[in-house]
């Protein structure tokens, strides 16, 4: 049924549809509004047979869920930049034993300096933990990828995660026709372990591993990631049949032809289709909802005929340079087409039409380089860089950037 | 010839196994058809006293729940001796996540029992000094104060012996380990520092806290019954003399756990929400040297000059527990 | 829920597409915040802050020398503030020189819902004088939605002050 509703709201009405039966919770903004509706939904009976724990941290969180998944239970939980953080070294585990949790990342900007706003960060800063991670363009998708993904992880046995711009896409209301309980119910089955803690017929979970497996037990965890570039689809298409929509994995748009294509994650996708829309020249937008694994044959596919590419991303990987251009790469190699990085969004900066109408402007004037940092205050950054050059006693150079901003309260953004 | 009633002074003493004892009142580990949970062929060191304790609790914790029980264990010696992949000693199912979540991992499992309707299967979670009174302290406080219906046991060989005996907040002092070697002024581990984990469990008002050694078999099995007969979180903490990391001979792991017990420096109870309901009575008190000289770990308070000045101090921690407890009724 | 994300389920009741979010700031009572709102009749796929408002709305009068409130307002923009106060008393003679000026209305809407709901929350007032002022929802989505999101007595004070709000903005418009 279509719903004017919050974001949050979508993905935990969706997410209590899938039935948890475990849900360990832990606040961080921007994704409270999340475990939050669920833990309403659980204490007042509208979510029966969930278990909704108040957990001391998110390492707490994500630990609990191992338990509860390896207990036989469907595990959700939520979080967000440090929190996902703080949980790595739990995640690295949940993967390595094949456990299908599912957890929401409100993707917001990573730590020092604090910030709470978006951007692509904190989930990029764990893609090699094994799990499959998932990027929602909108409310709709981030509602749809939920309950496929419960499905994915449990085929697979993978955990995934399925990140949702934080604030951006989690605090704005919007229409979303959530999945009906009947339809989430026929579309996932009720959680069938492919191993489990059970005294009629005892394993160990959880052995070391020495150097004449280990290698092998890490291929076997790959190759089960790998699988997902199939299920995915299959799965999407299954839950698209019901419900009349169908995530994809990568998505086009308007790039039949163009010779420009822009690549982005997450909700600034949107806004580049409104701008190439807008355009006289062929600009098309590629947008990626599946980034781990990551869909190179899709990726080449769609690019093939693009003569510049630029890949828009909301973080970048320091001292070396675009975190999803190195992939975009790999997938193009071989092919002769220009590729640019453009780093927008950083901080939750808002990544307007304007400033992306202006950066295909720069690409056509040949002023954007192999990496760019849109919007970026030149300026404040070298006079600041010049202060350093001319003096140890600098102060943290946060305070010196913001000394430059003027009055907080006149700026959007 | 007249009959004469004969005093089998045996009968009630803590013997192990003692075939005078009517079957109920004998050990688990007299039990053929005992569960054997830490099955054989494991690679723990000769002589550990972890072993020997997860043995008894774990057996004594299927008795108490008629095999309906799942073990989480955080990562430490008994995790890493246990499997030997692909060889398991577990005769449960187990499961190893990592070093400081088993209290976490442990409250998980629960949830999802109790989800799925099946409480009639129990959790017992377990986990070295180092993963329970350090980098697990966290998530255990959390599972106290959720009062999650796991019995968590703390086998605490007073350092982190797996990594090569390095201090945990559990050390006592002047022990030397490689991180406080006995050189200098004040050799070994600091005093006035450590946790004393199971006040901090009875601070959080749990339903059962108890401490126990590998010396006393049937009292740490009545221990792992009693709290197998109560729900919600349960902690027990157990001394286990670890011979490499304690220097001691293999052989005298248990006599060191019964001198521990003995010169008060492990003071053996029971708590119920935060009260003390009972002691283990030290009967025939030593000194705390007879318990610190067999073991090379305090070798530098023996030397020439003995430190009689840290001896004393040692010795005051013990006068203090037994006053505390009550303990003496020598 | 925002004055803005209540004007989305308005606008959504009304059959058409609308997109709200607030300008995300800390939460902290007393701060100044500020929220967005877009009505369109294709889906909305944008995702940046309002810079050039069609319309402003400002809940609390008190802001109005101290933030930049109408940077980016089109010149057949619309202004909606919660005062008692005349626009000359205001201080903001200045707008009219660049905008239309019957599209610049000061509405007593904490009054209106003191009386209504005892409560001097401007919120809802607001909605019912947009809804007079500029057309872009109806009075009777703007209801719909106070009642989908309050329950009794409530939900009918709001949707009264909402009410009273739009008559009153709608006779000042058109007198």
């Amino acid at each position: 049924m279509r719903k004017q509703i919050e974001g949050s709201r979508a993905i935990a009405e969706a997410v209590a549809r899938c039935r948890p039966q475990v849900v360990p919770a832990y606040p961080i903004t921007p994704q409270t509004h999340i475990v939050e509706a669920i833990g309403a939904m659980a204490k007042d009976g509208s979510l029966p047979g969930c278990q909704f724990i108040t957990v001391e941290s998110e390492f707490g969180a994500m630990s609990a869920a191992i338990g509860a998944s390896a207990a036989g239970s469907r595990a959700y939980t939520a979080t967000a930049s440090q929190g996902l953080l703080y949980m790595a070294e739990a995640l690295f585990n949940a993967a390595g034993l094949g456990l299908p949790v599912v957890m929401t990342v409100a993707n917001r900007a990573i730590g020092a300096p604090i910030n709470i706003w978006n951007d692509h960060s904190d989930s990029m800063s764990q893609r090699d933990c094994g799990w499959i991670q998932l990027y929602a363009k909108d409310n709709q998708a981030a509602a749809d990828l939920h309950v496929i993904a419960f499905a994915l992880a449990e085929e697979l046995s993978v955990p995934v995660m399925v990140c949702v711009d934080g604030f951006v896409l989690t605090h704005a209301f919007e229409p979303i026709d959530l999945p009906s309980p009947e339809q989430v119910d026929t579309f996932l089955p009720p959680y069938h372990p492919r191993q489990f803690l059970d005294p009629a017929d005892p394993v160990s979970i959880g052995a070391m591993v020495g150097p004449e497996a280990y290698t092998e037990v890490r291929y076997l965890s790959n190759y089960q990631l790998g699988q997902a570039a199939d299920v995915f689809p299959t799965l999407a298409r299954r839950y698209g049949a019901g419900v009349g929509r169908t995530v994809r994995a990568v998505e086009s748009y308007r790039t039949d032809g163009a010779e420009t294509v822009i690549v982005a994650l997450g909700s600034v996708s949107g806004t580049a289709q409104e701008l190439v829309d807008e355009l006289a020249a062929d600009v098309g937008v590629l947008t990626l909802t599946m980034f781990r694994p990551f869909p190179y044959a899709e990726v080449r596919a769609a690019l093939a005929g693009a003569r510049r590419v630029v890949v828009l991303e909301r973080s970048f990987s320091p001292g070396a340079g675009g975190v999803v251009s190195a992939d975009v790469r790999t997938a193009l190699m071989g092919s002769s087409a220009q590729i640019s990085t453009v780093i927008a969004g950083l901080g939750g900066r808002a990544v307007s039409k304007a400033s992306l109408r202006q950066m295909l402007a720069d690409l056509d004037a040949g002023r954007l380089g192999a990496m760019t940092f849109l919007d970026l205050r030149r300026d404040a950054v070298e006079r600041e860089i010049t202060r350093l050059h001319r003096s140890r006693d600098t102060g943290p150079h946060a305070l010196s950037v913001l000394r430059e901003s003027g009055v907080p309260a006149s700026r959007i953004g | 010839m007249p009959a004469q009633a004969v005093k089998f002074y045996q009968v009630g003493s803590r013997a192990v196994g003692n075939r005078l004892l009517d079957e109920r009142l004998r050990s688990e580990q007299a039990n053929p058809q005992r569960g054997n949970a830490l099955n054989s062929g494991h690679r723990a060191c000769q002589g550990c006293g972890e072993a020997l304790g997860a043995r008894y609790v774990v057996d004594a914790a299927l008795r108490a729940t008629d095999g309906k029980l799942v073990a989480v264990n955080a990562t430490g010696c008994l995790e890493v001796f246990s499997t030997p992949y692909p060889e398991s000693s577990w005769q449960l199912p187990w499961l190893h996540s990592l070093f400081a979540n088993a209290p976490a991992v442990a409250s998980g499992v629960a949830a999802a029992l109790k989800a799925q309707g099946r409480e009639d299967l129990r959790v017992l979670a377990q986990g070295g000094d180092g993963g329970t009174v350090d980098i697990g302290f966290a998530c255990l406080s959390g599972m106290f104060e959720r009062n999650d219906d796991v019995f968590y046991v703390c086998y605490d060989n007073e350092a982190y012996m797996n990594t090569g005996v390095q201090r945990s907040g559990s050390t006592p002092p002047y022990a030397r380990t490689a991180t406080t070697e006995a050189v200098g002024p004040e050799p070994g581990a600091p005093i006035g520092k450590g946790k004393d984990v199971p006040r901090i469990a009875m601070a959080h008002e749990i339903p059962y806290v108890a401490t126990a050694t590998v010396a006393e078999l049937h009292d740490l099995e009545a221990k792992v019954e009693r709290a197998m007969s109560l729900h919600g979180a349960r902690y027990l903490h157990v001394l286990v003399p670890c011979p490499l990391g304690w220097g001691s001979a293999p052989a005298d792991t248990i006599k060191l756990a019964r001198l521990a017990q003995r010169s008060g420096l492990f003071p053996v109870f029971e708590a119920e929400h935060g009260e003390v309901t009972a002691t283990l009575p030290i009967r025939d008190r030593v000194p705390v040297e007879e318990y610190l000289r067999p073991q090379r770990r305090y070798a530098h308070l023996f030397g020439d000059p003995p430190r009689t000045d840290l001896l004393e101090r040692i010795q005051h921690i013990a006068d203090r527990n037994v006053a505390r407890y009550g303990l003496d009724r020598s | 829920m925002t004055a803005a994300e209540l004007l989305s389920v308005a606008a959504f009741l009304d059959g058409r597409e609308a997109q709200a979010f607030p300008s995300f700031g800390s939460e902290r009572m007393g701060a100044p915040v500020m929220a967005f709102c877009r009505v369109d009749d294709r889906p909305i796929r944008v995702r940046e802050p309002v810079t050039e408002p069609d319309a402003v709305v400002v809940q609390d009068a008190t802001l109005l020398h101290h933030v930049e409130l109408f940077a980016g307002l089109a010149p057949e923009g619309y202004v909606l503030i919660n005062s008692a106060h005349s626009w000359t008393d205001l201080g903001l003679d200045e707008l009219r020189d660049r905008h239309r000026t019957e599209r610049l209305v000061t509405l007593p809407a904490s009054d209106i819902a003191r009386e209504h709901t005892g409560r001097p929350l401007p919120n809802t007032s607001l909605l019912g004088g947009l809804a007079a002022l500029t057309g872009v929802v109806t009075i009777g989505s703007v209801e719909q939605a106070l009642r989908d999101r309050f329950h009794g007595a409530v939900a009918e004070g709001n949707v009264a002050a909402a009410r009273a709000a739009y008559r009153q903005t709608h006779g000042v418009v058109h007198a």
